[in-house]
């Protein structure tokens, strides 16, 4: 019974991080530009992975194996936002100008010139 | 980096951080390998002592490496945050399958309010690490965001991250 139910959660996890994925994936396509394409990323990055991850390890159970997942769950929490930023900034540095819909009066942030 | 007293480098605390290193280090080994047997672990405190050896000559056990002053704080924290990313999960994935806010990218500053440069960086990471926004840059004491739509700028200009993480870096 136990065993069933736990199998249930696990597909009903790795199939919603599928789906999370996905959409990440649409996103990179669909969105303007390149930063708003990072966030997109960033959908996959986070739900996708995780809920793949948590998944795969209810379908481990409590074995050496779900503890190696949840490691590889904690590298991608610290490593993800690191490899984010360094695009990101790297792109902004290049001059990479974002698409804004700003409306006149916030202070819009400039990309600084290549040295 | 120039030496701090306030955050505690030196004295009790550098044991600490060494004991902490070498716990999580030991721990890694156990996870890591599945053995249990003598050899193997006899192996692992070794080259346990070789590794936090070599940490502490190179000087990089300290408050920012390990910061278990957090220890007890972070985990309240965590699950916080992981709702916060849940729920923006859920705005961005609307926002790509067009059912929800049309994207509307804008660049905003924050302010962060922490004191200590990893109270920053948790920060930026944590503005990083949830969908919708990201920190492009902490420089000077502030911290430039691109955020995909103007909600999501809106969430984080009320500063309730901001104060969080202010909290967890401790209050006094």
């Amino acid at each position: 019974m136990m065993e069933g139910v736990l199998e249930v959660l696990a597909w009903g996890l790795l199939g919603t991080g599928a789906v999370f994925s996905v959409i990440g994936g649409i996103g990179m396509l669909r969105l303007p530009d390149f930063y708003t394409r990072m966030h997109a990323a960033g959908v996959t990055d986070t739900m996708g992975a995780w809920l793949i991850l948590a998944g795969l390890a209810c379908l481990a159970g409590l074995t050496l194996v779900s503890a190696k997942l949840a490691l590889i769950l904690f590298f991608l929490f610290m490593t993800g936002p690191t490899a984010t930023h360094a695009l990101v900034k790297t792109a902004w540095y290049a001059g990479v100008k974002p698409l804004t819909t700003e409306a006149s009066g916030q202070p819009e942030g400039t990309p600084p010139s290549n040295p | 980096m120039p030496p701090d007293k306030s955050t505690g480098r030196g004295g009790s605390d550098a044991v600490l951080h060494a004991i902490s290193l070498t716990a999580v280090l030991f721990g890694t080994w156990l996870l890591l390998s599945g053995y249990f047997t003598a050899l193997l672990i006899s192996l692992g405190v070794l080259s346990l002592a070789v590794s936090v050896g070599i940490a502490l000559r190179m000087d990089v056990v300290d408050h920012e490496s390990h910061p278990v002053h957090l220890t007890w704080r972070i985990p309240t924290y965590w699950i916080w945050l992981l709702a916060q990313i849940i729920k923006s999960n859920f705005d961005v994935a609307r926002t790509i399958l067009g059912i929800g806010d049309p994207p509307t990218p804008n660049v905003v500053t924050v302010q962060p309010s922490q004191r200590t440069e990893l109270g920053q960086v948790i920060y930026a990471n944590s503005i990083t690490l949830t969908p919708g926004t990201i920190s492009v840059e902490l420089e000077n004491g502030e911290i430039t965001v691109h955020a995909l739509t103007r909600g999501s700028a809106d969430d984080l200009r009320t500063g309730v991250m901001d104060g969080r993480v202010s909290k967890l870096e401790g209050g006094a």
